[in-house]
């Protein structure tokens, strides 16, 4: 009797979090998937597939779009390993890493806001480049401007996995790689990357699925030289409300959030490998 | 030991401390070549900290250390000839058994075929020929051990060194293990240097000990000449179980205890020294108490398989342990005797060396 009301009083706790993910997760995905196939007279119809996949725009805008997270997410990996690398070795991780999460806290558009004055004609970026004599640039509307803000958004993201898995690893590992003669990046290659690539993993998966549909940055940063699936998708629903098309793009985005999910999520770091050999 | 045999491991006056402590007080090690060393020490005495050492991976504050003549303060670890087996053996978790193994040969940029060869005859000598293709996470501990030792030996070192790899081991697994290593340690000819804090371990397995405490060796010898003659209170303590007593040398070989003359074997001390006795509890043999040199009353007794284990005191309120084959009644009182060579008279705060100088002194009378 006791067990029974216990196990209702569970069951109780789970309620609010199906609620939410029935409310703005299964739900939002299954009316996309649904309007998906609506034109915009609302007629039930394939045509929006159709189009997206014969139309040599939106296979660019995947292309672009899929290019440009890529980039980010290298730079973004390329700038947080050795950061979380060395904040593993200082003396107050948790300090450090409590000022790297910090700008998570202010909202993205004022982090944007705050770059495009950072990047103007008169801005510090420029005032800098005119100081050491190869200034003033056209910073602001670049891609390399669009990618970096991006990747700086995306930081912190990608520092908290790696810097777990790092955390973890035990000292004895990189003694015994030392012992049996491996050179530091012999060590490094062969045993703390491996290692580690599980926080890797997780790291790419925060990183590369958002700004796959990034959209703000593309305009305010990015100055909308690159458009992205994300800027096609507020286009449809905001500006030219063909929902059906916007709902398509959406599906194809989940698609391959789900599909890069599968690539890097694994099961476990051996097991992955077991069975290609086995 | 021949004066021309070169020390295959040299420590001379290292020291190692972090800011204000001091883990290593000038240490003065040899080692010769082929031999099974064992540090011995509990826990925080430093003896890991000496392993490190010679390994490479921590660096001595003062102080040198010799490999095989030459000084390898400065020399990477992973340029040294020794390897290590770890306590919690440092597997690499992504690599199967024989990539663990092989991992040392590889980098060495050794043709497959003889890493395979290698690799094959390292894991035979630990009797896990079959194991190659195992992952880690799918063998038992005691497996794992020996994966870390082949791990270590393939690699051909000329000193091994053993961070208490028993450790995690279960007792009865931990027994056959220092056969194992004894054996291993006798074919192959290597030095080995294990850090143990088990004391039994340690007499079992080793040619030479090194007791230490507070980042200090007491005591250098061999397993019987520690257990014999322990230099002071904190080795006899430590090494095996032990009855130790305050008491009087009177003169060379006549020493007063619980208000007792008796003969002993022990010289070269100032008359009317104090000094501590040092009698062990299987040296003691229980008799009528008429015939007893000591008087002690049972006060209670533990059946240990193979002996007792009887707790007793005498008039003076002193505890006297004893280990006997046969039990005795709690509450009566019974007679110790012992010979005079179970004596073992110890001085206080006598080094080392000046211990050894006196043994050497009194024996050529």
């Amino acid at each position: 009797m006791q067990r029974k009301q216990r196990l209702s009083r569970n069951t109780a706790y789970f309620v609010p979090y199906t609620l939410w993910i029935l409310l703005f997760v299964i739900a939002p995905v299954l009316l996309l998937i649904y309007q998906s196939f609506f034109n915009i007279d609302g007629q039930f119809t394939f045509a929006n597939y159709q189009t997206y996949f014969s139309s040599s725009t939106y296979l660019m805008m995947t292309v672009n779009s899929v290019w440009y997270a890529f980039l980010i997410t290298l730079a973004t990996l390329l700038i947080s390993y050795p950061t979380a690398y060395l904040l593993n070795e200082t003396k107050h991780p948790q300090l450090w890493l409590l000022l790297i999460i910090m700008p998570t806290w202010i909202n993205l558009l004022l982090k944007a806001y705050a770059f495009i004055g950072i990047f103007s004609q008169a801005g510090i970026a420029n005032q800098f480049l005119s100081f050491i004599g190869i200034g003033p640039k056209q910073l602001l509307f670049t891609n390399f401007s669009f990618i970096f803000v991006a990747a700086y958004i995306q930081i912190p993201f990608m520092v908290l996995p790696i810097y777990n898995s790092i955390s973890e690893l035990k000292p004895s590992y990189v003694n015994a790689s030392r012992d049996l003669g491996a050179t530091n990046w012999q060590t490094f290659s062969r045993v703390i990357f491996p290692l580690t690539l599980p926080g890797v993993k997780a790291g790419i998966q925060a990183v590369f699925i958002p700004s796959l549909s990034l959209f703000m940055l593309t305009r305010l940063i990015g100055g909308n030289k690159v458009i992205t699936l994300g800027t096609a998708i507020e286009e449809h629903f905001l500006t030219t409300m063909n929902w059906g098309m916007g709902s398509t793009i959406g599906v194809v985005l989940i698609v391959a959030m789900v599909i890069i999910m599968w690539l890097t999520g694994g099961s476990g770091k051996r097991h992955a490998r077991k069975g290609l050999t086995k | 030991m021949a004066v021309n045999t070169q020390p295959i491991i040299h420590l001379t006056n290292v020291c190692k401390s972090y800011g204000d402590q001091q883990i290593l007080k000038d240490i003065n090690l040899e080692l010769e070549a082929g031999k099974f060393y064992t540090l011995l020490g509990p826990s925080g005495c430093g003896k890991t900290t000496i392993l490190r050492t010679i390994a490479g991976f921590t660096d001595a504050t003062s102080g040198q250390v010799y490999f095989d003549g030459q000084v390898i303060n400065n020399l990477p670890a992973n340029q040294r000839q020794v390897n290590t087996v770890f306590q919690d053996y440092a597997l690499f978790p992504h690599l199967n058994v024989a990539e663990n193994v092989g991992f040392g040969l590889k980098l060495h940029k050794i043709a497959k075929a003889e890493i395979d060869k290698r690799v094959q005859e390292a894991l035979s000598l630990v009797q896990l020929g079959d194991f190659g293709n195992r992952e880690i996470g799918e063998i038992s501990g005691g497996q794992q051990q020996r994966v870390a030792i082949a791990r270590a030996l393939v690699m051909q070192p000329k000193v091994l060194l053993l961070d208490e790899p028993l450790s995690a081991l279960d007792a009865k697994l931990r027994k056959d293990m220092q056969y194992e290593l004894r054996d291993l340690q006798q074919r192959l000819g290597i030095t080995f240097l294990f850090v143990t804090h088990d004391q039994e371990e340690a007499l079992a397995m080793s040619d030479e000990i090194f007791v230490m405490n507070n980042g200090q060796i007491l005591q250098g010898g061999t397993p019987v000449d520690i257990y014999d003659e322990p230099i002071n209170h904190f080795v006899a303590n430590f090494i095996g179980e032990s009855n130790i007593i305050p008491g009087k040398m009177l003169k060379d070989y006549t020493v007063e205890f619980v208000g007792k003359q008796f003969e002993c074997a022990d010289a070269g001390m100032r008359p009317d020294e104090a000094v501590e006795i040092v009698l062990r509890p299987e040296d003691l043999d229980i008799v009528p108490a008429a015939q007893g040199k000591l008087v002690v009353t049972v006060d209670s007794q533990l059946f240990r398989g193979n002996y007792f284990e009887i707790v007793a005191y005498d008039n003076d309120h002193n505890e006297w342990l004893v280990h006997s084959t046969n039990p005795a009644d709690e509450g009566t009182p019974i007679g110790l005797t012992f010979d005079p060579q179970d004596i073992h008279v110890m001085r206080l705060h006598e080094t080392e060396a000046a211990f050894d100088a006196r043994l050497e002194q009194y024996e050529d009378d």
